[in-house]
């Protein structure tokens, strides 16, 4: 897989960005790259990316978050070091972004630097199974708030359709269309299908470029 | 809708309230229940008739909710603790003027401005009337994002036929945790309000929505119609799931997201031979009481398992009626506790023998 030196994950809130992006990284650092994960969420209290730090760093990926991150301090702050994601562009970076148009205001600040550079790749997650997009034109309209808000333009689309721990093969061919049809509304290629590490193998030559999720960060409680 | 969607906790809440008819909404932000008002900022408009305010304050909100509720029509506010205390005298009024109307709680750590992690600790706050006065709210405690929404649409059915206000009572964990959800709700129960305010049209005398009695000996009176009403709900509503309750010698007693943690350790605790069991309190109030004096007679003892100080500890000791030894298993301020936590009280209640 060709990587570009920025990869930012923005979509829908809940449409899974965060473990998508989380897993990106992993798999640019198995290509022998350097990278770090940037948490630009601004929306979500919890399940974000710094439940992944420790898996992280033990594989030397560096994570940039907000040190209020996870705590009991509600501030939808931005650490500093953030702007070494666009200006130290001798390391690769994945760029999780908060969801919906409130999420990708975040992105704002640093949108002119990345379309600068002009060596990014910013993936639309996509999840047919979230009641507010449950069709192309739905997800569309989301798309075009998130690119209005962010002020750069998505480039590819990830299909993370899925029911959580729930999700069969089946749900996750059954919306192999739903992301075709996005991909002709908006002339943007369906870069990869992400599906829970499980299911890779029986879906595997059904449906192209796909990618398992191994990492998981959701924190566990039964 | 049968097929399932992937929502977070609070979502389903705000559309379960929806789908049960519910079109006006007034509420506050707050760390960790400001999806439900997300949701319903962005649905409410697309849908006849619906309203999404979002007020000045707390205090504003839930008198809108009253204003609302006295008209009859289905209507809702969701915060999160140090909200529902700003709310409490509002919701006292409404009790005390016998509205339906839905309150959320999605707890945080308190108390004061306390922290926004998941917590248990406004139990006391919900069962025992939240405001001032002789009152209760009917008080659910969903323990999936399923039940956030499937206790919602409940909630509703349940606050107009009683006619009185009702809680939802989740955690930051279930407002915040994402799982599949059905939404085939079922039946809209409608109710008769003849006592609602929908205008006389100067055909019917005028209805009179009120919580101040100038007569004690009424106000005395409308307490004790009140509380026969709490008694049938007592009698009626009462709700719990058992968990290899069948020949259980440890009781765990836990609701929400600390009854799932429970649940596990039970399964570990059966591994290593030791039979243990789990009563889920789905309404906290009514509190399942006989479902509790039906374990005494046959449990060693109990272990009430809380993210707070112990709060429903009380009121398993109440149902019990202290015959057999009740122990508390807590986290507190925001913190969760662990399956291995919950397994090793069951262990330590096991030795205990039979007291």
């Amino acid at each position: 897989m060709n990587f570009k030196r920025v990869t930012l994950f923005a979509g829908h809130y809940g449409s899974g960005k965060t473990n998508i992006a989380v897993n990106y990284a992993v798999k640019i650092k198995e290509a022998g790259l350097d990278v770090c994960v940037a948490d630009l969420d601004i929306v979500n209290p919890y399940y974000r990316a710094k439940d992944s730090e420790d898996e992280l760093e033990k594989r030397g990926i560096h994570l940039i978050s907000s040190v209020y991150a996870n705590s009991n301090v509600d501030l939808p702050a931005i650490p500093q070091q953030m702007y070494s994601i666009v200006h130290n562009t001798d390391t690769y970076a994945v760029m999780d972004i908060g969801g919906d148009d409130r999420g990708a205001l975040a992105l704002g600040r640093y949108a002119p630097s990345i379309k600068e550079e002009n060596n990014y790749e910013m993936f639309f997650v996509i999840n047919k199974y979230r009641p507010l997009t449950p069709d192309a034109e739905s997800t569309v309209e989301v798309m075009r708030e998130v690119e209005a808000a962010g002020g750069i333009k998505f480039t590819a689309i990830v299909n993370n359709s899925n029911l959580g721990e729930e999700t069969t093969a089946e749900d996750v061919l059954s919306s192999v269309s739903y992301a075709e049809e996005i991909s002709e509304m908006t002339g943007l290629p369906v870069k990869m299908t992400t599906v829970k590490a499980t299911l890779y193998n029986e879906l595997s030559g059904k449906i192209e470029n796909i990618m398992p999720l191994n990492l998981q960060h959701i924190r566990k409680y039964d | 809708m049968a097929e399932k969607v992937l929502m977070k906790g609070n979502e389903a809440i705000a559309e379960a309230a929806i789908m049960a008819g519910c079109r006006h909404y007034f509420g506050y932000p707050i760390t960790p229940q400001t999806e439900v008002a997300a949701y319903m900022a962005k649905r409410m408009p697309k849908i006849e008739g619906g309203v999404f305010l979002q007020a000045e304050s707390e205090i504003a909100a839930i008198n809108m909710v009253y204003g609302v509720a006295a008209t009859g029509k289905r209507v809702m506010t969701s915060s999160s603790s140090p909200g529902i205390s700003l709310k409490s005298e509002g919701i006292s009024y409404i009790a005390g003027c016998d509205l339906p109307a839905l309150i959320v709680n999605v707890q945080r750590g308190g108390p004061g401005l306390g922290g926004i992690q998941p917590s248990q600790s406004d139990y006391f706050q919900a069962t025992r009337g939240s405001g001032h006065g002789d009152y209760h709210l009917i008080v659910l405690a969903p323990a999936s994002v399923q039940e956030m929404a499937s206790l919602t649409f409940k909630a509703f059915n349940l606050a107009d036929k009683y006619r009185m206000p009702t809680m939802i009572l989740a955690d930051g964990t279930m407002g915040q945790m994402m799982e599949p959800v059905s939404l085939d709700m079922g039946e809209v129960e409608t109710y008769e309000k003849p006592w609602a305010l929908t205008g006389t049209n100067m055909e019917r005398e005028h209805n009179i929505v009120n919580s101040l009695s100038l007569v004690p000996e009424e106000l005395e009176k409308f307490n004790f119609e009140r509380f026969e009403k709490y008694k049938a709900i007592e009698e009626n509503e009462a709700l719990c799931e058992e968990f290899m309750m069948e020949d259980a010698e440890i009781c765990i007693a836990a609701f929400g997201i600390a009854s799932r943690v429970s649940k596990n350790a039970v399964i570990e605790a059966r591994k290593q031979g030791i039979k243990a069991g789990l009563i889920r309190p789905i309404t906290l109030w009514p509190f399942p009481k006989k479902a509790f004096a039906k374990a005494a007679d046959k449990v060693k003892s109990f272990i009430s398992v809380e993210m707070s100080m112990g709060q429903m500890i009380e009121d398993v000791k109440l149902a019990t009626e202290c015959k057999k030894p009740v122990t508390l298993c807590n986290r507190a301020g925001g913190m969760i506790p662990s399956p291995e936590q919950v397994l090793e009280a069951i262990i330590e209640a096991n030795k205990g023998g039979d007291k």
